[in-house]
């Protein structure tokens, strides 16, 4: 007797089935997220409390009462305070820093040179983003431009006395100008240095290892302030008289060298995560220690390391507001300064200020975190589970 | 005129230069072609950046009578703007030309530090603000026992206060904050009913707050701070002619010469103003002193006279509304007095 054949082969595949309604949607999401347990929902409780009782007053504050425009305190001011809002009105004077927006961006940089600070930025952007983006062909070539050419074009832009171009002086400069300026720089000049000393304090060679121990513990002893101070207060009275030396110059050097420091603490973190086998493995095919540094070691260590980098440098973008100690005038110093202006002094204008400059540090920082996660999931290629 | 220990660290700095800077600061000047001040890092009335980013305010419109006398125009002048620390190791190591930064004329200024001040261009001290609202009928300073004050910590200021209530017998509760920031914000949020600081400052401060109106600034006056400016010892041709500007200031509001009226009074038949304006034959006031002869003219069409400055910087012409009080020339009951140019 001949058996059937009730085996049964499915061909093709079973279309797969949504979720349940009950996982699908904005309900689910809700549930999921706000309100899983009794915790979540006293938690998602006070949030929206806090964001409910902020929200509006910040809304109606920056947007709604904001005074946009004027020409001086009297438009930031009620009536009781001399000025021509009504009593009881509370809002942003974006009026001061619509009139005081030259100075924020360039500080005291004369009006008619403006334009170079500007072309500056231009070229900067447009070197910078094709860098930045990984598609884009010809790196090596735009490295070249945006590390070799751009910071002598950007310094005769920037100080000019060459060219017919008028020389101005670094103590004009102010402003958005100084903070870039002094953040770009310190940030090409701190990761190279960082690195070599990095590189040093795990030398065998015992005077190499010595004095970039030496240098890294002493610097990263002193507080960004001191070094400051004593490069603007102390070092002029040793200095020959009539001998000035640059402050500016004298914040940039001290600044990098202090980014350097802690660099070079973070690229030696990298450093000791690689495995001891990379390094024997890199010996054993005879790779000299350039090689086997710039080929194996580094490109493993600084990707482990690029949160610490970038750290180090929002770190840094934000302590260059420190030269406000020495007389010098980054974007925080300059809203801060503005404030003594009589013709803009009214209850609003230090708010509105700050508020700007933290919003304009917010962008670069936040820009640059970004930009960093980025980096790291693109390089990812090991560990991924 | 704040930070103590600060001074004493810069005093003792100091002492290791003794004087850096060469003689002649008159040709340095000429041969740079501007005169390098030394302002504040802002403060309202005396040197504050405007919208454009120009200095304003009495200190620096002083650096541009410098410059109008020496250079004939007001706008050959640079400023530096120079925090509370750094200002005297600025003159003296040569940075600066001249210091414009309402600092405090004090015996230890002018010997230890080797400064000379050349007078003063604003009589402050420290005064009281009291919120009229919380402390009503309240017209004097001795009527403040059992206050709340506040005040910022470490400073002079904090010192004079202690000495006014306690020689006068009165008690008081300090409310002591690091920060000018924070003093302004508790004083405005009503934690304090009296705020104590340079005359000055009190009325900078009291545009900031919710209710300028309700706040009033009381007359006394505990302490001297004669603010003026200063240049490096050991060179006393530009001593004289910085000294001078602040007394041809003075000598034109005097005479009644302002900004618009100084081509007219050229004419004037008048001796004093002769001399004054260098119309007189022969006369020989400028070039003595190292300038020219109509520098007078020069210095009051940059800025005006004494006057004019005061009232276009702080006084009514200006959002703070100081009144001359014992700034005012002697003629008038104030201080301000000049010897005579002649």
């Amino acid at each position: 007797m001949q058996e059937h054949d009730l085996s049964f082969v499915r061909v093709e595949m079973a279309l797969a089935q949504s979720a349940p309604a009950s996982e699908r949607g904005l309900g689910a999401w809700i549930r999921k997220n706000l309100i899983a347990s009794t915790g979540d929902t006293i938690l998602t409780i006070i949030g929206i409390v806090l964001v409910a009782m902020i929200l509006p007053q910040l809304i109606s504050w920056a947007l709604i009462n904001a005074q946009w425009t004027g020409t001086d305190r009297t438009f930031c001011a009620t009536v009781a305070q001399g000025g021509i809002q009504p009593d009881g009105w509370s809002g942003a004077c974006w009026a001061f820093v619509n009139a005081k927006f030259g100075q924020f961006m360039f500080g005291r940089y004369p009006i008619d040179e403006r334009w170079r600070p500007i072309l500056v930025a231009i070229l900067f952007v447009a070197l910078l983003v094709p860098l930045l983006i990984p598609k884009v062909p010809r790196k090596g070539l735009n490295a070249i431009l945006f590390f070799g050419a751009l910071p002598i074009v950007a310094f005769i832009l920037l100080v000019g006395g060459v060219f017919g171009l008028p020389h101005v002086e670094t103590p004009l400069w102010g402003g958005l100008l100084v903070t870039l300026t002094l953040s770009f720089v310190g940030i090409a000049v701190s990761l190279p240095i960082g690195i070599v000393l990095a590189l040093g304090r795990r030398s065998k060679m015992p005077i190499v290892k010595m004095l970039c121990v030496i240098f890294i513990e002493t610097v990263r002893g002193i507080p960004l302030i001191t070094v400051l101070f004593m490069a603007s207060v102390m070092l002029p009275l040793f200095l020959p008289a009539g001998v000035t030396f640059d402050k500016f110059l004298r914040a940039l050097i001290g600044v990098s060298l202090f980014a350097a420091a802690y660099m070079a603490e973070v690229v030696r973190g990298g450093l000791q995560a690689i495995p001891k086998g990379q390094y024997e493995g890199a010996d054993s095919l005879g790779l000299g220690y350039w090689q086997k540094m710039g080929l194996i070691v580094l490109p493993q260590a600084l990707k482990l390391v690029i949160p610490g980098i970038v750290n180090t440098f929002i770190g840094m973008f934000k302590d260059t507001s420190l030269v406000s100690i020495i007389s010098m005038f980054d974007l925080l110093g300059v809203v801060k300064q503005n404030f003594s202006d009589a013709n803009w002094a009214t209850p609003q204008t230090a708010r509105s200020g700050l508020v700007f400059a933290a919003f304009v540090f917010w962008m670069f920082c936040f820009g640059m975190s970004r930009y960093s996660m980025f980096t790291e999931r693109r390089l990812d290629t090991s560990y991924k589970r | 005129m704040k930070h103590i220990a600060i001074g004493i660290l810069g005093a003792a700095a100091l002492g290791l230069v003794a004087s850096a800077a060469s003689a002649a600061t008159l040709d340095d000047v000429k041969a740079k072609g501007f005169i390098q001040c030394g302002v504040s890092t802002g403060l309202a009335g005396f040197s504050a950046p405007d919208d454009k980013g120009d200095w304003q305010g009495i200190d620096a419109d002083f650096c541009r009578a410098v410059a109008a006398a020496v250079f004939g125009d007001g706008t050959k002048v640079k400023f530096t703007p120079l925090s509370a620390k750094e200002r005297f190791t600025a003159l003296q190591s040569g940075e600066i030309d001249v210091l414009s930064r309402n600092t405090t004329w004090t015996i230890n200024r002018d010997t230890a530090l080797g400064l000379n001040f050349v007078g003063i261009t604003y009589y402050d001290g420290q005064g009281f603000m009291i919120n009229a609202k919380k402390l009503p009928g309240v017209n004097s300073a001795l009527q403040l026992s059992g206050a709340a004050v506040c005040v910022q910590s470490g400073t002079t200021t904090e010192l004079n206060l202690a000495d006014y209530f306690k020689s006068n017998k009165m008690e008081y509760n300090p409310v002591v904050f690091e920060k000018l920031e924070e003093v302004n914000a508790a004083y405005d949020a009503g934690r304090c009913d009296v705020y104590t600081t340079d005359q000055s400052g009190l009325y900078g401060i009291r545009l900031t707050l919710g209710a300028p109106a309700d706040h009033v600034v009381l007359p006394e006056i505990i302490s001297k701070e004669p603010l003026g400016p200063a240049v490096r010892q050991g060179d006393d041709q530009w001593y004289h002619i910085v000294k001078w500007t602040y007394f041809a200031l003075l000598q034109a509001e005097e005479l009644g010469i302002t900004k618009a009226n100084v081509d007219e009074m050229k004419n004037s038949d008048n001796p004093e103003i002769k001399r004054v304006l260098g119309t007189e034959p022969d006369t020989k006031i400028g070039t003595d002193l190292g300038v020219s002869n109509d520098w007078v003219v020069n210095i009051v069409k940059a800025v005006g006279n004494y006057g004019e400055m005061f009232e276009r910087n702080v006084g009514s012409g200006s959002p703070l509304k100081i009144a001359r009080g014992i700034n005012a020339l002697w003629t008038k009951g104030g201080l301000q007095y000049s010897p005579p140019i002649r």
